[in-house]
């Protein structure tokens, strides 16, 4: 089979996944969401409608989603484990790390029901990234660091995947919905660890938590624009206000110390 | 207070680009008709105010191509920025250090994202919008925040909605890079209001049951944004019905 009968095949597949999006989702589901999506928050039901469009796999789709699924596995691992272990973390802790824990493990049940039979399986992890962070669960201030790197790279891993969902919107949807809860939940472990919630130039702010995760993130130009000569509010600002994202590949980068 | 250019807030309302533009249409504004591209042609849009109260700015309809989505987002930036602006022109008793450095950041932030957008725009962009921020009582820390706050969120809740209405990728990789600052912002205020709890990515704003944040078609924000501007800002997005 020569290259154009692949693409032609994949053309295909992809004409097919879109009826069927746009029989299951606009149609019976989509509807009703938006009506419900008014409260702002969409039912839970909301994977098992992915899974019918791509229960049998988009090649994209199965490869962001699993993606996304691996970090998931890893945050949600990371804080169930400091939740059930010995680290003391305080009322304010307590209350912070259940509460992102709670949604690490929806978002794992909302991908892994996404991809059904396609997802992977969970990986073992290694959350003192092969002896980088020995005390994890044991140093309050290390698990904050810990945390720290995995919500912001969660935020830059998301938003490089979102432009590979645009011919798939109510999968784009969902994984815009998840990105802002790990931005969320970065500015408050930033917070607890001293930082602005913000990232300013490409400084983690926390000291001890991985440069990498910062890389190109003092970028001022946006869309061709040099920010830093916007609106009088300077190079620091410019840079903070756009969050940047990160290629898979750098995302899993960061990640592979932290697979056993 | 350093002047910041651009801001709304400094706005004082002439009437006279609305005479022009009445001149110009020969009647009196008409409920429905589009303002928005003559709104251009008359008068300055790097001027202050030149919506007026009473006008009507329609963003028609939202997704129709990613100008009508910049726009959206341009009008909710105006908004944040001018509210932000307004707070630290006139801080409320008692704002401590930390509150006034991160206030103070985040409205610079917001100036960003809106002189950017403008930029983008060109032309095409809507009209300085003319906040309207009488329910807000500047004078008290907790009416402030929970004002930021809900901005914050209806601004995220507004990128998430309308992401799938974008058509080119760089401009959901720009929105993608804005919307993840109104949620950090979000939670930063929530802190501020709620210390110590979870109120940071509270079951208001994120689902217990899916974890995923809130998402708003366009005319769900716009309805909640509407009392906050003088003008009435209509927009449809008949591409999600």
């Amino acid at each position: 089979m020569n290259l154009q009968n692949i693409l032609n095949e994949l053309e295909n597949v992809d004409a097919d996944v879109f009826e069927r999006i746009e029989h299951v989702s606009r149609r019976h589901v989509f509807h009703n969401f938006l009506k419900k999506a008014a409260a702002g928050i969409a039912p839970v039901a909301f994977g098992a409608v992915l899974n019918k469009a791509y229960a049998q796999g988009n090649a994209t789709v199965v490869d962001v989603l699993n993606f996304a699924l691996t970090l998931e596995y890893l945050e949600a691992e990371f804080y169930n484990r400091a939740l059930g272990s010995n680290l003391i973390m305080g009322m304010e802790g307590q209350q912070t790390f259940q509460q992102i824990a709670l949604h690490e493990n929806a978002h794992v049940m909302v991908l892994k029901t996404a991809l059904g039979g396609a997802a992977i399986s969970k990986p073992n992890f290694d959350f003192t990234a092969k002896g980088a962070f020995p005390d994890v669960f044991s140093n309050y201030s290390t698990f904050l660091k810990v945390s720290q790197a995995f919500e912001d790279t969660g935020v830059r891993a998301y938003k490089g995947q979102a432009p590979r969902l645009m011919p798939f919107p109510d999968v784009l949807t969902t994984a815009l919905r998840i990105h802002s809860v790990e931005a969320l939940h970065a500015a408050k472990v930033r917070y607890l660890n001293g930082a602005r919630g913000w990232i300013t130039g490409n400084n983690p702010g926390t000291p001890g938590v991985p440069a990498a995760i910062y890389a190109g993130d003092d970028n001022v130009i946006q869309a061709g624009v040099n920010t830093a000569q916007l609106g009088g509010v300077g190079f620091e600002r410019a840079t903070e206000s756009y969050d940047e994202p990160l290629t898979k590949e750098a995302v899993l980068a960061i990640a592979a110390p932290f697979l056993a | 207070m350093e002047k910041l250019p651009h801001d709304p807030t400094d706005t004082q309302l002439t009437g006279v680009g609305r005479r022009n533009f009445m001149r110009y249409l020969g009647t009196s504004a008409a409920a429905g008709v589009i303002l928005s591209a003559c709104h251009t042609e008359l008068v300055d849009p790097t001027q202050q105010g030149s919506g007026r109260l009473g006008d009507t700015i329609d963003l028609g309809d939202i997704g129709y191509n990613d100008t009508t989505v910049l726009n959206f987002a341009y009008a909710l930036e105006q908004l944040e920025s001018a509210f932000y602006t307004q707070v630290m022109m006139t801080p409320y008793a008692n704002m401590n250090g930390y509150e006034r450095a991160v206030l103070t950041e985040m409205r610079d932030h917001e100036i960003n994202h809106r002189e950017l957008y403008r930029t983008l725009l060109g032309s095409a962009a809507i009209p300085n919008l003319t906040p309207n921020f009488s329910s807000v009582n500047f004078n008290n820390r907790t009416s402030v925040l929970l004002t930021a706050r809900t901005f914050e969120a209806i601004g995220t809740s507004a990128y998430n909605g309308s992401g799938r209405l974008l058509k080119n990728p760089d401009n959901l990789a720009l929105a993608g890079k804005i919307v993840s600052m109104e949620a950090r912002h979000v939670a930063i205020l929530s802190e501020l209001l709620g210390p110590m709890t979870a109120y940071f990515a509270g079951n208001d704003i994120v689902s217990k049951d899916t974890g995923l944040g809130e998402a708003r078609t366009p005319e769900e924000v716009l309805a909640l944004a509407r009392p906050y501007i003088q003008e009435t800002i209509n927009g449809k997005n008949a591409r999600m019905a």
